[in-house]
């Protein structure tokens, strides 16, 4: 009985190092930053993602990619140099123990949309 | 004056929070794995119309509130009503639901595990969901008689469903119990939808193909642990659409069709949706200002 809640123990504390561990952009796999962006430099697609990002992402992380709450800023350098498949990952999976939900909702060429706004770092 | 106060300080509330994207598929049955953001709240009505053979033509209709505990876990209230012609207005009871998304991450297919206490009675025409030998007979019976059956029921459902280059598959296996007897009664749902277009369009616009998701909708009763099976079950095929507004209000409707010689011959769906974004976080902080 004793081993049973040792294993049990055990599994419950490498899920939540698992599931807490680094930045949800540290936990995308080292192969997710191997993606391109299919609409990198699209200015279209990247103002069609600030516009997405209006209606998906600025409520908790701001309107001005500023952070708000729990919610990181997203206009800092470790977002605007991230490899496109490590967001887009993030993007998929969310990290939904910590609250951001998963966005694999929208379309593909959508979050990417978002992604080449999020890499733009003009404003 | 208080009361003024008090009206003045939920008009500046209503004003003040932001809507979001409701972003949901056209369904109206079936489940995806897609859960309600945390702190959001979505207010939506879900109505049917229908003339049963035999019977009057009804309207259905369900309230829904759904909220955004946390990321896995969506809950949700719904107060059904009815009316029907020549006969009467009910309200016909209220269901409370969870949602609770079982892995943390995106997979080929996502399991949500679904359960509900429902606590309605046999006037309840909101046809959430068909289980069991449910058949257009429901539908037509009196709602003097009807009303004074009582449901109790708890609902189980398990959720599967996909993302697949724009598409969303969804399949839903349903279990059904009277807490206070009956047998266990069986029921699905599955669905398949699309949006018009998969890339956004930067312009802010009302008529975007984005903006238009189109879906076909299969549901019915499969028997009891006892009798399973399709055989004598009612069977509804359902094309749908959804239309979200540049303001983000969406608009459902879908015609449904059924299948066998117990389904209503012709159902019609339509519904609308709305959501207050980060609804928890600001009821928290008017609450902490009114506090201080």
């Amino acid at each position: 009985m004793k081993r049973l809640a040792s294993v049990l123990s055990c599994f419950v504390l490498a899920g939540v190092a698992w599931t807490w561990g680094g930045s949800p952009l540290q936990q995308a796999p080292a192969k997710s930053g191997n993606l391109a962006n299919p609409l990198e430099g699209n200015d279209r697609a990247r103002r069609a993602g600030a516009k997405l990002y209006a209606r998906e992402c600025a409520a908790c992380h701001g309107p001005n990619r500023e952070g708000q709450g729990k919610a990181p800023a997203l206009n800092r350098a470790e977002v605007h140099q991230a490899a496109p498949g490590a967001l887009f990952w993030v993007l998929r999976n969310g990290s939904i123990y910590r609250g951001m939900p998963s966005f694999a909702r929208l379309p593909e060429p959508q979050r990417w949309q978002i992604i080449a706004f999020l890499r733009d770092s003009s404003d | 004056m208080v009361y003024q106060k008090g009206t003045a300080t939920t008009a500046g509330f209503l004003l003040l929070v932001a809507s979001c994207w409701a972003g949901e598929g056209p369904f109206f049955i079936t489940y995806t794995h897609q859960m309600e953001e945390p702190g959001n709240l979505e207010f939506a009505t879900k109505n049917i119309t229908g003339k049963p053979a035999g019977g009057n033509r009804f309207l259905g209709h369900a309230t829904e509130l759904e909220y955004g505990v946390t990321a896995w876990w969506t809950s949700e209230l719904y107060l059904d009503g009815q009316v029907t012609g020549g006969q009467s207005t009910l309200f016909t009871g209220y269901r409370w639901e969870n949602r609770f998304r079982v892995l943390p991450r995106e997979h080929w297919i996502n399991p949500v595990f679904y359960v509900e206490f429902e606590n309605i009675n046999g006037a309840d025409k909101s046809l959430l969901e068909v289980v069991n030998h449910d058949t257009r007979d429901d539908l037509s019976a009196p709602n003097d008689d009807a009303r004074h059956e009582k449901k109790r029921e708890i609902e189980a459902k398990l959720i599967l469903s996909s993302y697949f280059k724009g598409w969303t598959i969804a399949e839903n296996f349903i279990a059904e119990k009277n807490v206070g007897h009956a047998p266990f009664e069986f029921g699905y749902a599955a669905g398949v939808s699309r949006p018009l277009a998969l890339a956004a369009r930067p312009e802010r616009c009302n008529l975007c193909p984005e903006n238009f998701q189109v879906g076909v909708e299969l549901y019915g009763g499969l028997g009891t642990h006892d009798d399973f099976g399709p055989r004598g079950t009612s069977q509804y095929l359902a094309p749908t659409v959804a239309w979200t507004l540049a303001n983000e209000v969406t608009f459902k409707v879908s015609p449904s069709f059924g299948l066998t010689g117990t389904s209503a011959g012709f159902l019609l769906r339509f519904g609308v949706s709305y959501e207050i974004d980060q609804f928890g976080r600001t009821v928290r902080s008017l609450l902490r200002q009114r506090g201080r």
